[in-house]
């Protein structure tokens, strides 16, 4: 567990080196026993007060920071809660207990492209994305050159994006989440896609940025990419942080006990 | 290295949550725009006839009514007229209610990847909805044109008409959106409920042939003094009395109130249930 009190002023502990901090955050989901799905069920059983969830905890009494410019890995099985971590980092879920607080703009670069439209072209599509990250068009209107140049298709930019491959979406949605340098970066197991020499063009990318000053936080389930690239780690199992700190020997601790 | 420190997220210290979406709104309004953009382009992007389908639409329901009731309402020649411009109206509203509830299910993938105001969804239903009622106004004003109805300076009102239209259109919309996310069932529950709400509303039909000790129930309704102040200036060429903008005003004000409230209320949820 983490070194610091929890009794000390809240605001102090968050000062301008921490970019992230969890304190006690907790998630529960809340899933219906039987799918109350209809209108009359959900009366019946609301009436009948026996209206009951499931609580299932994805997330319990995680706390822990992580610093300005760190790269920060999260490790753990299927089902673990990383997730659902990084979702609570984006603002997708709100703890349902505790507390996360974040410094500066995030990108999350979770399951890339999952805001486009076949029918549209790649342009289009280009700024639909970036109003999806908060950015006005005038702002896109500026970067689109780049985003084009970065993902290699100016020559389908006005093509509907449904006569796209999958790599040439993949590298789409890369170029646009990461734009502009953003203060905290997250990556959902996203590396591994497209061909060889454009991994090696995101990798530069993100450590171009990381030397900028980014936050970056990694969940993968590859150690070689945990170890290659991040200075700390966490290991989540069932929602609960088993170790965390230094890369290897957090990434020591989940291979001896996954191992047995 | 330089980080925005004004831009703090915490968890704990967060705005009512009302206030927090109209922020967040007024910070995406960029992505509302792409929405509306988005919806209008690929509804029209494959059809021949594209736009013009907004304006066929109602012309057709109107030749079919207009053929089938200018005799048994007995609304004089400029029934077409009547009728179009309820039309146009109903169309509005029942398509972004619907839009708005629609979209918001549809979004998970969304909603679940990426922060958002959750509202973009049905804000850009009405945005959607006013693009098409602009362009259903066209044909509606072509065929006022023919028929020598009535224009006069009432119709300088009808932006005010159709503003207070979109506020009641969005609470509702809220609302529905709202339900929809916790019965799945609400979405051919709403259908009936428009159908019935469709034929409770004078539309079709004007209320004067409605008897007077039934009218009474039909001016319950808060659509018939929207449909009212949207159809006078239009139809007969004055302006509505100040007790239907007043009813049509408030009843605009109070949905939009009440709908965002129950919307917000429930928006953190919305990413664990979708």
């Amino acid at each position: 567990m983490p070194t610091e009190s929890k009794n000390t002023d809240p605001d102090e502990e968050f000062n301008n080196s921490t970019t992230i901090q969890l304190d006690d955050v907790t998630v529960v989901y809340r899933v219906p026993h039987e799918r109350v799905s209809g209108l009359k069920e959900f009366a019946i059983q609301w009436l009948q007060r026996r209206l009951r969830y499931e609580e299932f905890l994805a997330l319990h009494n995680v706390t822990f920071q992580v610093q300005l410019g760190e790269v920060f890995g999260v490790i753990g099985r299927n089902g673990s809660g990383k997730s659902t971590m990084l979702k609570v980092m984006a603002r997708v879920l709100t703890p349902t207990n505790g507390r996360i607080r974040t410094r500066g703009r995030i990108a999350p670069l979770l399951e890339l492209g999952a805001g486009f439209h076949p029918e549209l072209t790649g342009r289009e599509n280009v700024f639909l994305n970036m109003a999806l990250l908060g950015y006005h068009h005038r702002e896109t209107e500026r970067l689109f050159q780049a985003i084009v140049d970065f993902s290699e298709i100016s020559d389908f930019i006005d093509a509907p994006l449904r006569t796209y491959s999958t790599g040439m979406v993949a590298r789409i949605g890369f170029a646009v989440a990461t734009s502009v340098r953003p203060d905290i970066l997250l990556v959902d197991e996203v590396l591994s896609v497209g061909d060889a020499p454009f991994q090696q063009k995101c990798l530069d990318r993100i450590n171009s940025y990381r030397q900028q000053g980014t936050t970056i936080v990694i969940v993968s389930h590859s150690m070689t990419t945990i170890q290659s690239n991040c200075q700390r780690a966490v290991w989540l199992s069932h929602g609960k942080v088993m170790a965390l700190g230094e890369v290897n020997q957090v990434v020591e601790q989940y291979s001896q006990f996954s191992g047995k | 290295m330089q980080i925005n420190s004004g831009n703090i997220y915490d968890s704990s210290r967060r705005p009512h949550p009302l206030v927090e979406e109209i922020i967040s709104l007024i910070k995406y309004r960029d992505l509302v725009y792409q929405f509306v953009s988005r919806s209008i382009k690929t509804r029209y992007k494959r059809s021949v006839l594209g736009v013009f389908w907004t304006m066929l639409n109602p012309l057709f329901m109107m030749i079919i009514l207009t053929i089938v009731f200018s005799n048994v309402f007995k609304v004089g020649r400029n029934y077409p007229i009547f009728v179009l411009s309820g039309l146009v109206l109903w169309n509005f509203f029942s398509f972004a209610t619907s839009s708005a509830m629609g979209e918001m299910i549809w979004s998970g993938a969304l909603l679940n990847r990426i922060f958002m105001p959750k509202s973009v969804f049905a804000v850009s239903a009405i945005g959607t909805g006013l693009v098409n009622l602009l362009i259903s106004l066209v044909p509606l004003f072509l065929i006022s044109i023919i028929l020598g109805g009535k224009f006069t300076y009432a119709l300088l009102v009808l932006p005010l008409s159709i503003i207070v239209l979109a506020l009641f259109t969005l609470g509702v919309g809220l609302f529905l959106a709202t339900t929809a996310v916790y019965f799945a069932d609400m979405v051919p529950v709403y259908e009936v409920v428009l159908t019935i709400w469709f034929y409770a509303t004078p539309i079709i039909y004007p209320i004067e042939n409605i008897p007077p000790h039934y009218a009474w129930i039909l001016k319950l309704n808060p659509m018939y003094y929207i449909v009212r102040i949207f159809r006078l200036p239009i139809y007969e060429g004055v302006l509505p009395g100040l007790p239907d903008w007043i009813i049509a005003l408030g009843c605009a004000l109070v949905a939009v109130i009440l709908g965002g409230l129950i919307f917000t209320n429930k928006s953190k949820e919305y990413a664990y249930r979708i």
